[in-house]
């Protein structure tokens, strides 16, 4: 089989290195593919939120408490105008005094692409103010996901929550990564005592209960930190318990792969040991550590979101996804301003794409095993 | 079924009808690259009380063909034409490529009417559940009998296949269960209700070659009992001519030549068949090159000279005070069954493992002796250049990351030879002297065929310009055809570099080809070492009589395994 296989491919499989065969059998993964490509746009967005964004996500304003998102109109009545959107003006019922909001056609606003909107640091640097779409009219703000209870921009606060949600992702996942990887690898590779002692850790890590965990010890987290300590500290809380799962995964690739042939072949052939572990054994199971770390990312956003959602996370005013839903924690949200759950949309989109993609990525690590 | 009434005679055989007719059976698996067609216009009859051999290399679809038989083919693969028209009991046909891989009648057929054994005992048993229960399932399955019914006929199905105390033996799980006995319990449950077909795929090839012949003369007996036909897959053409009446060559998918085994084996009229017979028995002398070489001289000092080696694990002694040497220039043979130690002792040689006790003096080109087995250090590291190892497995003992220049530069490397375009020009000279392009060096090991990784790895072995070769069942992944290639090309290397070799298998026709001496391993033990002409045509210990005898002859007309020694161990 495996035979036909190689003589019927094209000639240049022969020379294909193994991180090109992941490649080629993850392309044919088609909602893996997309998951990719979602998860590349999102982290894009997350590290320029304020281009992406349209207004300044902390600014308040009274004048348009729970506004409802906008649409994107492209003709009016007179015909083909090019993107615009309509406006519209708080009022007061004058039966119920409920607040309304009343379109106002005449005054329709053009959309400027990359136009000039308010003023940011791109990659916390470069001072500039151009935005991927801007309102024309700088008084006429555009609310494609409608507005908060204080006026504020619920696609820009998306926007710039999608940096600390999933970059807190990466660097949770990076940390646990560092512990895994050094404790898995001394633990698979040396066996005996020391496996045994650090998989009892790993056991009794795993064993404790996650969520009263993160709770208690988010609890401890002074409220009066800054902004950027809390963040720290909230990464470093939920690391603490995601290494354990990567501490196993990595124990296990290096107990297979000591026992390879070509493992006793390269110590016969005189390789050291760190060259043994670092040029032999290592890049046969990088593929499989990247598979595990992308599913274990959407954790960690999970796992910041729930905390941030129960108030004991990321506090405001810093911006994250979690810290967004706790806008939706009451039923007055639900029935007067459900634009607000948008958040929580994004949550899933980025969950499910990681899942998509670290899913792909497992499968196609292994490009032997078909 | 009365069993007198089944069983055949040579007149009956022209006039019975065929249990199984395949005609044009064709089976295709879609891959990436298009479509393997695994099965491409295959055509058979099976005759009551007759065996039909399927034979062919690794990837020539035999498998498949049986697989296909019972509609079992694995995912994505599926029967694309043909008709296999399978004969009842009652005389009523039905078309089996019809039933369908799943529905009742298919089921029905399975396991009632045709039964299947398989390579690999272990994992066609259930490991949770007694041998008995496994059995009496079946049997209540198929043929409703009562509990009480069900395992009294399971414990008659044991002692059939002659395990012994069979109403003990009923209640043990199959790890208890020696390779031979998974494989006999295997076919108790295949013959538990009857079947009118027996398909056996490859099922003595994980076997030792004395259990082998047993299981063999096991299914021989019972086909002659139950007059069932069988149709036997494999890869030895030795086990072919023991066995076989008729034969059928498979290339890639096609049949190369059908026929009776006579004609199969004395007068092939296919290209592709004469030279798989050719393989065979071009080993079974020894080779060309060899016997035109000149003597090795008895009054050189030894190489290698291994004194009073043990080596055990935990309890088990794997390893039990063996002694020889090995002269410069001399191949020597170890033979042994699975379990004998020899793998253990080969792997104490190049200090994979460490030896309990023993020594292992190693004469230096310079004259120097040292003994490998307490060699540390840089003692350790020198000895690694000098006594090398080639392994069994040419897939794993390849890293899949590393190009074929990378992996064969490696030793070079490490140890500071070569480096830069010295390193390129050396790994390039290395991969012509074991006849592989050097323009495919930046290509990964998945790219080449077996029988190339195995001229990668023996390339990595000669790189340092070692004196020792330790060769680990070197061939024994290798279908025939390249097997006396890689042999071939190890002579070759041991004439230009004048190389002595330990060449550990559990291949007495391997040996025979390559060796001047033979050692013969038995649960640890070196029981017998002597020239390989005479350690073969006349063996001195009792077990290696037995061993000798077990093997079958790639000819028909010296079937004899039927009459082989046994050997039992005097305690």
């Amino acid at each position: 089989m495996t035979e036909a296989t190689t003589n019927a491919g094209p000639p240049r499989l022969e020379v294909a290195s193994q991180s090109k065969l992941i490649w080629w059998a993850f392309r044919k993964h088609k909602l893996a593919m997309a998951g990719l490509i979602v998860v590349a746009i999102l982290y894009v967005i997350a590290a320029m939120p304020g281009f992406f964004a349209i207004n300044d996500p902390s600014a308040q304003n009274a004048r348009t408490p729970f506004h409802p998102p906008e649409a994107i109109h492209l003709w009016s009545d007179d015909g083909f105008v090019g993107p615009h959107f309509v406006p519209s003006k708080l009022k007061r019922d004058p039966d119920t005094l409920a607040a309304i909001y009343v379109p106002e056609p005449e005054k329709a606003v053009r959309l400027v692409l990359f136009g000039h909107g308010y003023s940011y640091r791109l990659f916390g640097l470069i001072e500039t103010d151009r935005h991927l779409f801007a309102s024309s009219d700088p008084k006429q703000p555009f609310f494609p996901f409608g507005t908060d209870r204080l006026g504020r921009c619920v696609w820009s606060r998306i926007m710039q929550g999608a940096q600390t949600s999933l970059s807190i992702g990466l660097v949770g996942v990076a940390l646990s990564l560092i512990i895994g990887v050094i404790l898995g690898g001394i633990s698979g590779y040396f066996g005996g005592r020391i496996d045994f002692a650090i998989q009892r850790v790993v056991e009794f890590v795993l064993a404790l209960p996650t969520i009263p965990i993160w709770l208690a010890l988010a609890a401890a987290l002074p409220q009066d930190w800054p902004a950027t300590l809390q963040y720290m500290m909230i990464t470093i809380i939920l690391s603490l318990t995601g290494w354990a799962h990567l501490a196993r995964v990595v124990r296990g690739r290096f107990l297979s792969l000591r026992t390879e042939e070509f493992v006793s072949a390269a110590r016969l052939d005189g390789c050291s040991e760190g060259r043994i572990i670092f040029r032999h054994m290592l890049p046969s199971f990088m593929s499989h550590i990247i598979a595990s770390i992308t599913l274990a990312i959407p954790a960690m956003i999970l796992a910041e979101t729930s905390l941030s959602f129960l108030g004991l996370g990321l506090q405001p005013p810093t911006i994250s996804w979690g810290v967004l839903l706790r806008e939706a924690q009451n039923v007055r949200s639900i029935a007067t301003a459900p634009w607000l759950f948008a958040p929580g949309g994004a949550v899933v989109l980025a969950v499910m794409a990681l899942n998509l993609l670290g899913d792909g990525l497992r499968d196609a690590a292994d490009p032997y095993n078909k | 079924m009365s069993e007198t009434g089944q069983n055949p005679n040579k007149s009956a055989k022209t006039r019975a009808e065929p249990v199984l007719e395949v005609r044009d059976l064709v089976t295709h698996f879609p891959v990436r690259t298009g479509v393997v067609k695994a099965v491409d216009g295959v055509s058979f009859k099976v005759y009551p009380g007759q065996t039909l051999c399927i034979v062919g290399e690794s990837g020539s679809g035999k498998s498949v063909t049986a697989r296909s038989i019972l509609q079992i083919v694995d995912a994505p693969g599926r029967i694309v034409s043909g008709q296999m028209i399978f004969r009842r009991a009652d005389g009523s046909t039905v078309d089996l490529v019809k039933l369908g891989d799943r529905g009742r009648e298919i089921r029905r057929i399975r396991g009632n009417d045709i039964a299947m054994i398989f390579q690999e005992p272990m994992s066609s048993l259930s490991p949770v559940h007694t041998i008995g229960d496994q059995i009496i399932e079946v049997l209540r399955l198929h043929l409703g009998l009562s509990k009480t019914a069900a395992r009294a006929r399971a414990i008659e199905l044991l002692a059939e296949v002659e395990i012994p105390t069979p109403e003990k033996a009923i209640d043990r799980y199959t790890f208890e269960f020696s390779g031979g006995m998974r494989q006999r319990a295997m076919i108790a449950m295949s013959l538990a209700c009857d079947p009118r077909l027996l398909i056996a795929d490859e099922p003595t090839t994980a076997l030792d070659v004395t259990t082998q012949a047993e299981v063999l003369d096991l299914i021989k007996r019972l086909q002659d009992r139950h007059g069932s036909a069988v149709i036997f897959i494999t890869h030895d053409m030795g086990v072919v001519a023991e066995i076989a009446d008729d034969v059928l060559v498979m290339y890639r998918g096609r049949v190369m030549e059908q026929g009776n085994v006579d004609t199969i084996f004395h007068h092939p009229s296919d290209d592709y068949t004469r030279g798989l017979i050719d393989s065979v028995t071009r080993l079974q002398r020894r080779s060309d090159l060899r016997a035109a070489r000149a003597p090795v001289p008895a009054d050189r000092p030894p190489v290698l000279e291994v004194k009073n080696l043990s080596m055990d694990f935990e309890a088990l002694r794997a390893v039990n005070d063996v002694s020889f040497e090995v002269r410069p220039g001399e191949t020597l043979g170890i033979v042994g069954e699975s379990g004998s130690g020899k793998t253990t002792m080969g792997r104490c040689i190049v200090r994979l493992l460490d030896p309990t006790s023993g020594e292992i003096r190693y004469r230096k080109p310079d004259g120097e002796v040292i003994d490998l087995v307490t060699a540390h250090g840089p003692a350790l590291k020198d000895m690694r250049r000098e006594v090398r190892m080639i392994f069994q497995d040419p897939f794993g003992s390849l890293n899949p990351r590393m190009t074929v220049a990378q992996i064969i530069g490696e030793p070079l490397l490490v140890n500071g030879i070569a480096r830069g375009r010295e390193l390129d020009e050396r790994v390039s000279h290395l991969m012509e002297q074991v006849g592989l392009e050097p323009a495919w060096r930046e290509r990964y090991p998945h790219a080449f065929s077996g029988g190339q990784r195995q001229r990668i790895g023996v390339a990595r072995a000669v790189a340092l310009q070692p004196k020792v070769i330790v060769a680990d069942e070197a061939t024994s992944a290798l279908d025939a055809s390249l097997r006396f290639q890689v042999l071939d090309l190890l002579l070759k290397l041991q004439d230009e570099l004048g190389l002595a070799y330990v060449f550990i298998s559990h291949d007495i026709g391997v040996i025979r080809y390559l060796c001047d001496r033979v050692g013969v391993m038995y649960r640890g033990k070196l029981v017998e070492v002597g020239e390989t002409e005479q350690v073969v045509t006349a063996p001195n210990h009792a077990y290696t009589k037995a061993l000798i005898s077990a093997v079958p002859w790639p000819d028909p007309n010296r079937r004899g395994i039927h009459k082989r020694h046994r050997y039992v161990e005097q305690v």
